[in-house]
């Protein structure tokens, strides 16, 4: 199947790419991998007129420990985080997520940058990215600005991305000492998406929770935090009656529909089992027991 | 009306030059274009991965990746395995030998597949096959066969080496 006909552009340089988005303001696209717009262009869901390549683009494939975290540049592969010992050590949580995200060859194309910025409601990433706390870096015609995480995700395929802006780096904070993180994904098979998924990233200050950041993945029309069911771990003990109320608030206060996937009720159910889950995953991973 | 792109893309070892639309997929490239119907095209909606060919050294799906976006790139199919030598290349031996197929359509993909594979890991495990070939479907085989077709092509690369090295143009990097 052939997509619709687009024009196609493939510039060396960042600025030329900007330029090229400001000229056909909404009517431009980034293509990174091409592994979610590609299919879109194909079954004919979307035309976009002007497609902008980043593959010529040098310097935006990287995986760079800082002092205070890790930036990683936007066309950086999803097996290459997959396969970073870096990132196995610092982030499982983003380990977890690259390992079941879509399948092997997918992962071999698809980009850290296009996940985000495509904003897909099912994507592994903006979940993963806002439990982490990572920030955005956005450039744009007069220069470059940072996005949170949280901030970045306004609706379903909707990010604070202006026409005229691309996504060029992820910042990945550090956590403190005793952190960890969990992304569990429950799906039926390789080739669809989540039934739901839940990221969750902890700190902890001796026996107590001090920080935690959990997102979701395919029960809302955008990715955000749970702040109802943090708020049940924060400055508690992690034992069961916590770990189970913040389970159950995000079962509850999540936005899931009844489709192919599944009833409502049984989406709300899988939540609140895989959220447990992954909250003693990472509690185990901070040292907790 | 729009503007066609030159591109370039080295098949198997060999420069590829044509004048394409923008919008022509990698898999119909190497079939109408170049002439390779050993890359088959079966969902063609990134599922099923028949369409999987080596590219710059990994396995991807070239029914999902643009022609245009493979210009200057190195492109290895199933064609390019055993070509320019008598014998099967030991990964396609292995399929032989262990009845790793059945009607043969998801093949060429599952044999590329494994090739990325075992380029990248030695002593591969069960576990590590399957999740290898878990972008690959097969509606025949029930896969156990391909899974005991990749064990032996395991044995095979280590004691027989891999004759593709001895054309590193179309050498895989590992």
């Amino acid at each position: 199947m052939n997509p619709p006909t687009f024009e196609y552009f493939a510039p060396t340089g960042i600025d030329e790419v900007i330029d090229i988005l400001a000229k056909y303001p909404g009517e431009a696209k980034i293509l990174a991998g091409g592994q979610s717009i590609i299919p879109l262009l194909k079954s004919r869901i979307s035309s976009i007129p002007y497609l902008v390549s980043l593959s010529e683009v040098k310097g935006l494939s990287y995986i760079d420990e800082g002092s205070e975290g890790v930036r990683i540049g936007a066309m950086t592969i999803d097996s290459d985080l997959e396969n970073s010992d870096l990132v196995k050590k610092r982030f499982p949580i983003l380990h977890d997520a690259t390992e079941q995200l879509a399948d092997p060859l997918v992962r071999n194309v698809g980009t850290i940058g296009g996940n985000l910025s495509h904003a897909d409601p099912a994507n592994d990433l903006p979940a993963v990215m806002i439990a982490l706390g990572a920030r955005f870096t956005l450039r744009g015609k007069g220069g470059s600005r940072e996005v949170e995480a949280k901030d970045f995700f306004l609706d379903t395929f909707t990010t604070a991305l202006e026409p005229e802006e691309v996504l060029t780096e992820i910042n990945i904070p550090f956590w403190g000492k005793k952190s960890g993180g969990a992304y569990v994904k429950f799906k039926k098979n390789t080739w669809n998406f989540s039934v739901a998924a839940v990221a969750v990233q902890l700190e902890l200050d001796g026996n107590r929770c001090r920080k935690a950041h959990i997102a979701t993945t395919s029960v809302s029309p955008k990715s955000g935090r749970m702040e109802k069911a943090e708020k049940a771990l924060i400055g508690a003990e992690l034992n069961d009656h916590a770990i189970s109320k913040a389970a159950a608030e995000v079962a509850t206060s999540s936005e899931p529909v009844s489709d192919s996937y599944g009833p409502e009720e049984y989406k709300r159910e899988i939540l609140r089992r895989i959220t447990r889950e992954a909250i003693n995953k990472a509690l185990s991973r901070a040292g907790g027991n | 009306m729009v503007s066609k792109k030159n591109i370039s893309i080295t098949v198997n070892g060999e420069a590829k030059e044509a004048e394409v639309e923008p919008r022509m997929l990698l898999a119909h490239f190497l079939r109408d274009v170049v002439g390779l119907t050993g890359t088959h095209i079966g969902c063609d909606t990134t599922n099923c991965g028949a369409c999987t060919v080596i590219m710059d050294g990994k396995a991807v799906k070239s029914c999902t990746i643009l022609a245009v976006q493979a210009n200057g790139r190195k492109i290895l199919t199933i064609e390019g395995l055993s070509k320019g030598r008598e014998k099967l290349h030991p990964v396609q031996q292995s399929f032989v030998d262990k009845h790793g197929l059945q009607c043969g359509y998801c093949t060429s993909g599952m044999i590329l597949t494994s090739y990325w594979l075992l380029k990248n890991r030695k002593n591969v495990t069960e576990e590590e096959i399957r999740a290898a070939i878990s972008g690959n479907l097969c509606r025949c085989t029930g896969y156990d066969n391909i899974v005991e077709s990749i064990k032996d092509a395991s044995k095979k690369m280590e004691e027989e080496g891999d004759p593709i090295e001895e054309h590193p143009e179309i050498k895989v990097r590992a």
